[in-house]
């Protein structure tokens, strides 16, 4: 499947060592034990995945540093609030492998990569995890699996999700009908920009909720399954809608709009660039991709802005500064 | 009663626990009760859960589990319920019984399947190789004792140039 409705892929592995309370109950200079040795650990471990981790302390980011990073999808917003001080994120140069350390549990290792990547994004998690447990002894019990200081993580510790883009089941609202089937099924979903019932630029994530009494391969393959039948409904409800005129008249006056505005807020930028999107993918629109779009989503994040431009920017200057990206990517 | 702590105050909070079916009892006086922690234990009762999650734990909470402390973090189980999350791996082993009607809520499931972690999976390939040594050992045993059996028949039918074999048959498995 091409990443037309499926933008990303994210497979997450809680971990906890042995002869450590979990982090909450631990003092800093315990926690930069665990850092230490984390980072250890990947950098000594005999592999050829082990190279090329950067460790940055979280205390040090500047506030705008600490939010783009939660932007981009690799850290949680919990990470950068509350006492910073024993938290570290190690990151691999290519942005895909981010393992937070000292969050809800003293190893999160997540994996990002683009379109429908399940087995592949689990694959090299795993290969992680095994480096990692071979030289720290993760916390394991027979029955209850990988050890969590949440309860809901326990068993595999295994969160796997996809970015879904599903505006058409936004607009005709049928998405708020298959949440709640969802979780009958053990997952769940919800928008990724923005809190209510319309997330900013109908972006999705769906992920598994269970995570002890299934094996990693089990969740995955029914994840996948249901992502693949979402986004064949998605595709469907876009033929429909795309067949009335205001629905083409919408997309178009979108992109008209990114093409000529001197400023563009982060949610009006973000709703136009999802009908652009939709509009791009119909076959709507021409000349603009898939991939240049969600290139630019990242990009226009406001903490994010700050932190490319090197400077505090306030809400006006990014919103005309957000105009100009935008305008350059699309080719206006 | 003195206080079985510092000997020397009267003793006036009487403390039961029971971790990991180990039963056993204090009596303490209120300073070293404060001390130890068992002093303000019905205190946290009345606190709303302060977080979501804490709403997973049941309400109930199980009368012998008030005053027990994880031997290794020294949460309660009143601990874990108002914070909705434990405190180390080894709580998973001391209010287990409490846990696991919780975990079955979440889950619908209380069996780990899926990946096993590397030193598990070690612990349990050495108490294989026991257990194989066990045996190999358990039938050098009962070929010892089959062979003595034959040594005493040997001897009494009087088969001498037999019962010298089998001797040193047994001398070498005895090492």
């Amino acid at each position: 499947m091409d990443n037309s409705i499926v933008v990303s892929t994210r497979i997450r592995l809680a971990r906890n060592l042995k002869g450590y309370p979990f982090p909450s109950r631990l003092d800093s200079k315990r926690k930069n034990e665990i850092v230490q040795k984390v980072y250890t650990a990947l950098k000594e471990g005999n592999s050829a995945i082990s190279s090329d981790f950067q460790l940055i302390k979280v205390g040090e980011l500047t506030k705008a540093q600490g939010l783009s990073f939660v932007e981009k999808h690799l850290i949680s917003p919990e990470f950068i609030n509350g006492d910073k001080d024993g938290r570290a994120l190690v990151l691999k140069d290519d942005k895909k492998v981010s393992i937070m350390i000292n969050e809800e549990d003293h190893v999160r290792i997540q994996i990002i990569t683009d379109g429908l990547n399940l087995e592949a994004a689990y694959d090299l998690a795993d290969k992680i995890d095994t480096l990692l447990d071979e030289n720290l002894d993760f916390a394991f019990d027979e029955k209850l699996g990988y050890l969590t200081q949440c309860p809901t993580n326990l068993g595999t510790g295994m969160r796997a999700s996809v970015m879904l883009h599903l505006p058409a089941l936004q607009k005709t609202g049928a998405l708020s009908r298959i949440g709640g089937n969802l979780s009958k099924l053990g997952l769940t979903i919800r928008g990724i920009y923005g809190e209510g019932t319309e997330p900013k630029g109908a972006m999705y994530q769906l992920s598994n909720q269970v995570t002890l009494g299934i094996s990693e391969n089990a969740a995955i393959e029914n994840l996948k399954n249901i992502t693949e039948q979402l986004a064949a409904q998605e595709v469907k409800a876009r033929e429909t809608i795309m067949k009335s005129v205001s629905m083409k008249d919408t997309v178009h006056r979108s992109l008209g709009i990114l093409k000529y505005a001197l400023a563009v807020s982060h949610d009006e930028a973000m709703e136009l660039l999802s009908n652009v999107r939709m509009g791009v993918v119909s076959g709507e629109i021409t000349g603009i991709t898939c991939e240049i779009i969600d290139k630019l989503i990242p990009e226009i994040q406001p903490a994010t802005m700050i932190v490319t431009a090197g400077e505090n920017l306030d809400p006006e200057k990014r919103d005309i500064l957000r105009a100009k990206t935008i305008r350059e990517r699309l080719g206006a | 009663m003195k206080c079985q702590k510092c000997g020397v105050n009267e003793a006036t909070t009487h403390i039961k626990t029971m971790i990991n079916g180990q039963y056993t009892e204090y009596y303490l006086c209120p300073d070293c009760a404060d001390k130890m922690g068992y002093s303000n234990m019905f205190g946290d009762f009345s606190t709303e859960f302060s977080n979501l999650l804490g709403s997973f734990f049941g309400n109930a909470l199980p009368e012998r589990t008030q005053a027990t402390r994880c031997p290794f973090c020294g949460s309660t189980y009143n601990d874990i319920v108002k914070n909705g999350i434990v405190g180390c791996s080894q709580c998973y082993d001391t209010f287990r019984d409490e846990l696991v009607p919780t975990i079955r809520r979440i889950h619908g499931n209380t069996t780990h399947c899926g990946k096993k972690s590397t030193q598990w999976r070690n612990s349990l390939q050495n108490k294989k190789i026991a257990t194989v040594q066990k045996k190999e050992l358990t039938t050098t045993n009962s070929k010892l004792d089959n062979l003595k059996k034959q040594l005493q028949e040997a001897i009494q039918a009087q088969e001498f140039e037999q019962a010298a074999k089998l001797r040193d048959d047994i001398k070498e498995m005895e090492g």
